[in-house]
């Protein structure tokens, strides 16, 4: 067995990396969403059903990420957080060069709504002995990602399952 | 825009077919998904890059893009009142422009919660040619009734 680094150990159950959404949750973005699958979904196109359905428009579940996303350049900016920075920085602390994301789990809360601002952290749920599958030697961990909007209420978590790992020689 | 008909639970029987949904993928496919989703990285809109870095034979789609087709083939099911609950997938191969991605699904079973909340749990797959790119599971909350609708429900009575 091989002992896990202190360090990371006490990351586990830690909440890490509490970000603010750069901006509000906006029509522009959710009828770019939809045009780019071609959802006609009339919750995000008709205001009526809008209303009626969901009292007002929201966006997709599945868009939930795409809040977080940095903008590519911002003045003033000298370091980004990277979605999913503690896979990155699990990587980096276990010396493990390559790594896969093996599941990806999204559980859906109350829903996002036009003007929201939400925020998110990070949270390493567990990290497993070495393993040695066909892509390499190394760890498997899982890491939640939980997003809450301006009042503090879950719209959802994301849960992956990361493999780390070193090439065999 | 008229009313769009939803879907209720009574309707939809364990071991049913989802309508299939074929999509030709292109460029702008991809680049316009990697936009929507505000991913920026090069492997899904600059092909030297993606051939070159990633080793693989074109750009191609990203992974938020790919959850929002899934997204869309379920709601296109279920109606405005089909609420997603809970979606796991597993991306094994890569989806590229000139590929024609095939979405497939069929109902695992249909349960009422706890709270009286309507559940289709879901197998969806996504094919290529005779490949399967990516496997899916989901659970979508449905209408028990005429006048039910999911997204009226609140904290305690969510239980995805």
């Amino acid at each position: 067995m091989s002992e896990l680094d202190p360090e990371v150990q006490a990351w586990i159950g830690e909440k890490r990396y509490p970000v603010e959404s750069e901006f509000d949750v906006e029509r522009g973005y959710i009828f770019s969403s939809c045009s780019s699958v071609e959802n006609a979904n009339p919750l995000y196109w008709d205001e009526k059903t809008a209303n009626d359905v969901t009292d007002g428009f929201i966006a997709p579940p599945t868009m939930i990420s795409a809040w977080f996303r940095p903008h590519q350049w911002a003045p003033h900016r000298e370091a980004q957080i990277l979605p999913l920075q503690v896979h990155f920085d699990l990587k980096e602390k276990l010396e493990l060069p390559e790594a896969v994301m093996t599941d990806n789990t999204i559980v859906f809360g109350v829903p996002v709504r036009v003007g929201d601002r939400l925020r998110t952290h990070q949270v390493l749920r567990s990290v497993s002995e070495p393993k040695t599958t066909r892509l390499g030697t190394g760890r498997f961990w899982e890491i939640d990602v939980i997003y809450e909007n301006q009042h503090g209420e879950s719209v959802g978590i994301e849960s992956y399952t990361g493999f780390g790992y070193r090439r065999k020689a | 825009m008229a009313a769009a008909a939803s879907l209720t639970l009574d309707r939809v029987e364990s071991g049913e077919p989802l309508p299939e949904l074929a999509i030709d993928v292109d460029v702008s496919t991809v680049v316009l998904g990697a936009l929507a989703t505000r991913d920026w990285r090069p492997m899904h809109h600059d092909k030297d890059f993606a051939v070159e870095r990633n080793g693989t034979r074109h750009i191609f789609i990203n992974t938020p893009h790919n959850a929002a087709y899934f997204e869309r083939y379920i709601t296109d099911w279920t109606g405005p009142k089909g609420r997603l609950g809970r979606i796991k997938f597993r991306m094994k191969d890569s989806v590229f422009p000139g590929d024609t991605m095939v979405f497939h699904g069929t109902v695992d079973g249909v349960r009422t919660d706890d709270t009286g909340c309507g559940w289709a749990d879901l197998s969806l797959w996504l094919t290529v040619g005779d490949k399967t790119t990516t496997e899916c599971t989901a659970s979508v909350a449905l209408p028990v009734g005429e006048n039910d609708n999911p997204w009226k429900r609140t904290r305690e009575n969510w239980k995805p």
